[in-house]
């Protein structure tokens, strides 16, 4: 049988450069059974057989923590055959307050000093053979990052494991606790072989741990009779049990510390120096918005969104230029020959209307492609006339005379359709369904893995951590973390990303909260939604947009707020007792891997459920019934289709919103693929009877259109997104909480804001008002009502 | 007196952490025990948390946790 050997350390104690430098390329990352804890297994570059397990960062084996407790149910339950502890050598003291519980455990231990190279030019010296002897288990100085002492610690782990000698710990308490621990062995413990395993037990149960009461099934009798010792204890050390051992176990390490470590006299450090400026109370908020702009500027408005074009439109659209060579000279070409060719057909139109030719300057609509809104612009003869012989004299621009140009693989595979001579269902299916949605879940991995190199960048160099101490006064006031800011900000440009970002929350509830709610900021998909709704419903007023943000930042604050006081959030505070780690450059190895990591995960966990939901939407707004025969429609043949059937059965939902028709339905519907897709949608249904805008505003009252455009923002994002939300929750009951939020939420804001909008739009009051001050009661019940499940 | 009160810069000596639970074993967990000295460095720019040195490394502690370690 092969050797497991753990590798338990502190947070930024180098465990995760040490697992990567030992296993390379051998690593399986996922999680520990049913939580959000990240598991890592590899198997040792030297020898396969020996397998290396990487724990959670953490500072103690208590039982409030999630990574705590999956650490230690794993050493206690599944018994490694060895322990690497990775130490710190330039923070000694915490780093060994974790060793001193890891070393009780009845298993192997063999201590590693980290950055070795750090502390020797500090000019620190730490005496590890002494250090050894104290302790009682091997110590070995190595630097992971400089691959020194790798091979000597993993043969040390080995030899210790094959010899499956525990240690016994050195470290005795104080009289009187090592009494009570006595007799709590006698009581309720000697059925545990292990010397060893026995004592830990003892001390957890000294220390009135619940999860190991629950373990050992210990009757109330046996639990009283505990606590009696353990009061007479904490009695005569005038103190609780917990903070007698913690208090003890640090005196200890202050006794090895004085023994085996000499500090050199320092003066401040580089990171001392950094940190002065970084978090320098003047300084600090100009920094971190120069520091959040650039990764905004980079990974979301310039090169984001290269890469994420480039993957929708390049890759999984019509194709792209090779190096973007001729892409702009391609564009104007376009755009020019487009222009001309509008004025021509504009003129075409003329003619058909009215029956002659213009004799004077005649409109012509141009239509924006996003937002659909149509513009009129006024030519004149002379410019039909110039526009008239450009487009005979030119060809439309073939985008593959321009450069290199590759086809995109819908194209490709569109060719390879027609030339086997498939019929029209099937390829249907493959193009606008299979392929469209590999689109949608590959389209956004550029972008995510532009994030996840600044992301893996910040929390390795150290100013994740300063993110969250600077920001922190605001959002813990809405049961957010301060490093919620991040997602939250990378939402607005796209929200996966945004929701993949909450993974460097460490805490569990603020980490859920975030990504709750991250979704409700406008993304930038949602724009052309907005100004489609500003343009036709409002007369393209100015405050629409900004008030979809204003939308946005709401719901986020009173979601918090409400969410925060419910049972599903209940427990104990989460304490922000937080390490800010020194600086330092991380490796290029390290973040590539941790950006790649991410990224595939995110296609592995997040893609099946985007695919299969794509394609569940393409069948049934292309399949529909036509004169009573099934059959696959054209794309202005909406309204026979299973969707709009399907819209028709759900509009009821929508009627105390005010926009209760299978149009607005449908077009929320195919928001849920793409929420660009909604403008297209409306844009196909209003514009079979005439001018889409002015068939919109007919449909929509003020009140009716705010409320369509609020929860189209605020219910469920895309499927792309709402497989992010899967991935980051790794939990589908937690996710259908987060849709089910989300939906009724919106659902409860789009009622207010149609029943008490009407009010002010002249309607006057009527019956609905009451189920919108209704609905507004709720919301100040949920924000205002005692939290009784948190002090 | 707790360490809420103890000003940019100043030093001060922890006599008791109260509370209960989770806080109060995450502050002693990371260092803050009884007799440990610990130098208050600076306040966040919002005015909280503050950020402090004890056992050599730097911890943000929220001023409302601050008060449940008294100090002298």
């Amino acid at each position: 049988m092969g050797i497991r050997i753990a590798l338990a350390g502190n947070p930024n104690c180098g465990k995760t450069t040490l697992f990567n430098a030992l296993t390379g390329s051998n690593q399986f990352v996922g999680n520990w059974p049913g939580v959000t804890v990240e598991y890592k297994e590899g198997k040792y570059k030297g020898d396969k057989e020996v397998k290396i397990v990487d724990l959670p960062g953490i500072y103690s084996l208590s039982p409030y923590t999630l990574e705590e407790v999956v650490s230690r149910n794993y050493l206690i339950d599944e018994k490694p055959e060895a322990i690497i502890n990775v130490i710190d050598g330039t923070n000694l003291e915490r780093n060994l307050y974790l060793t001193t519980q890891i070393v009780e455990l009845g298993i192997p231990v063999v201590i590693a000093i980290n950055m070795m190279d750090v502390v020797e030019k500090n000019g620190d010296k730490i005496n590890t053979k002494k250090l050894s002897e104290e302790i009682g288990v091997p110590v070995i100085e190595i630097s992971a990052l400089k691959n020194r002492g790798l091979k000597d610690i993993v043969d040390a782990a080995v030899k210790a494991a094959k010899e499956a000698k525990p240690q016994s710990p050195k470290h005795r308490f104080n009289g009187s606790v090592e009494h009570a621990f006595a007799h709590i062995e006698e009581l309720c413990l000697h059925g545990i072989e292990d010397e060893n395993v026995q004592r830990w037990y003892s001390i957890k149960l000294f220390e009135r741990d619940e999860k190991i009461q629950e373990k050992l099934g210990l009757s109330s009798d046996v639990i009283d009779h505990i606590e009696k010792d353990i009061a007479s204890c904490e009695k005569e050390l005038d103190d609780d049990a917990e903070s007698i051992i913690t208090g003890e176990r640090y005196n200890y390490i202050g006794t090895i510390i004085n023994d085996c470590v000499k500090k050199a006299a320092k003066g401040l450090t580089i990171s001392d120096k950094i940190d002065r400026v970084v978090t320098n109370r003047w300084l600090a908020l100009p920094i971190f918005a120069v520091v959040m702009w650039l990764v905004y500027y980079i990974s979301v408005t310039t090169v984001g969104t290269w890469a994420t074009d480039w993957a929708n439109d390049g890759v999984f659209g019509d194709g792209w230029h090779l190096f973007a060579v001729g892409s702009s000279d391609y564009t104007d070409a376009a755009d020019e020959f487009t222009a001309n060719q509008l004025i021509v057909d504009g003129y075409d139109l003329y003619v058909e209307e009215n029956g002659s030719e213009p004799t004077g300057d005649f409109e012509y609509p141009v239509e924006d492609e996003e937002t659909a809104a149509v513009d009129y612009e006024t030519a004149s003869l002379d410019d039909y006339a110039a526009a008239k012989a450009y487009v005979e004299a030119n060809e439309e621009p073939d985008p593959a005379d321009y450069g290199v140009w590759v086809p995109g693989v819908p194209v490709f595979v569109e060719a390879g359709l027609d030339a086997i001579g498939c019929n029209d269902v099937v390829k249907g299916l493959i193009l606008d369904g299979i392929v469209a949605g590999v689109g949608a879940v590959l389209g956004f991995v550029p972008q995510i893995l532009i994030l996840f190199i600044f992301l893996a960048f910040l929390e390795a160099c150290g100013y994740m951590a300063r993110v969250a101490f600077i920001m922190d006064r605001i959002f813990r006031k809405f049961g957010l973390s301060g490093k919620s800011f991040i997602p939250m900000l990378i939402g607005t440009g796209c929200g996966i990303p945004g929701i993949m970002a909450s993974r460097t929350i460490e805490n569990d509830r603020d980490r859920k909260m975030t990504i709750m709610t991250t979704t409700f900021i406008p993304c930038g998909a949602k724009l052309p939604f907005i100004a489609m709704v500003a343009g036709a419903i409002f007369g393209g007023a100015s405050w629409v947009a900004p008030s979809a943000y204003f939308l946005g930042i709401f719901a986020i604050i009173t979601s918090g707020i409400m969410l925060k006081k419910t049972k599903m959030f209940a427990g104990d505070p989460a304490p922000f007792v937080m390490e800010l780690p020194a600086y330092h450059w991380p490796t290029l190895g390290n973040v590539l891997r941790s950006m790649w990591e991410r990224g595939w995960s995110f296609i592995k966990k997040a893609g099946t459920i985007i695919l299969l939901s794509t394609i569940v939407v393409w069948f049934c707004t292309f399949f529909g019934v036509v004169d009573g025969a099934f059959t696959m429609l054209e794309e202005d043949q909406i309204d026979h289709s299973i969707l709009a059937t399907i819209g028709r059965c759900l509009a009821w939902i929508f009627i105390p919103l005010g926009f209760g028709d299978w149009e607005a339905t449908v077009a929320s519907i195919t928001g849920l693929v793409a929420k660009e897709n909604i403008v297209g949608t409306l844009a196909i249904i209003y514009g079979a009877s005439g001018d889409v805008y002015e068939t919109m505003r007919a449909a929509f009252t003020n009140a009716s259109g705010f409320a369509f455009l609020a929860f189209n923002l605020l219910c469920a994002p895309c499927f792309a997104a709402m497989g992010a939300i899967k991935r980051e929750m790794n939990n589908i009951k937690w996710f259908w909480r987060a849709i089910g939020y989300q939906c009724g939420f919106a659902w409860v804001i789009g009622l207010i804001i149609y029943q008490v909008g009407k009010v002010f739009t002249g309607e006057g009051f009527t019956f609905g008002t009451i189920f919108g001050i209704a609905g507004i009661c709720v919301i100040l019940y949920g924000l205002f009502r005692k939290d009784k499940y948190n002090k | 007196m707790t360490l809420k009160d103890v000003k940019t810069g100043d030093t001060a000596k922890v006599v008791k952490v109260c509370g209960e639970g989770a806080v109060k074993r995450r502050i002693m967990d990371m260092g803050i025990t009884k007799g440990v000295e610990i130098f208050v460095r600076k306040v966040a720019p919002l005015g909280d948390p503050v950020e402090v040195t004890v056992r050599g490394y730097e911890l943000s502690v929220r001023k409302a946790d601050a008060e449940m370690i008294e100090v002298e």
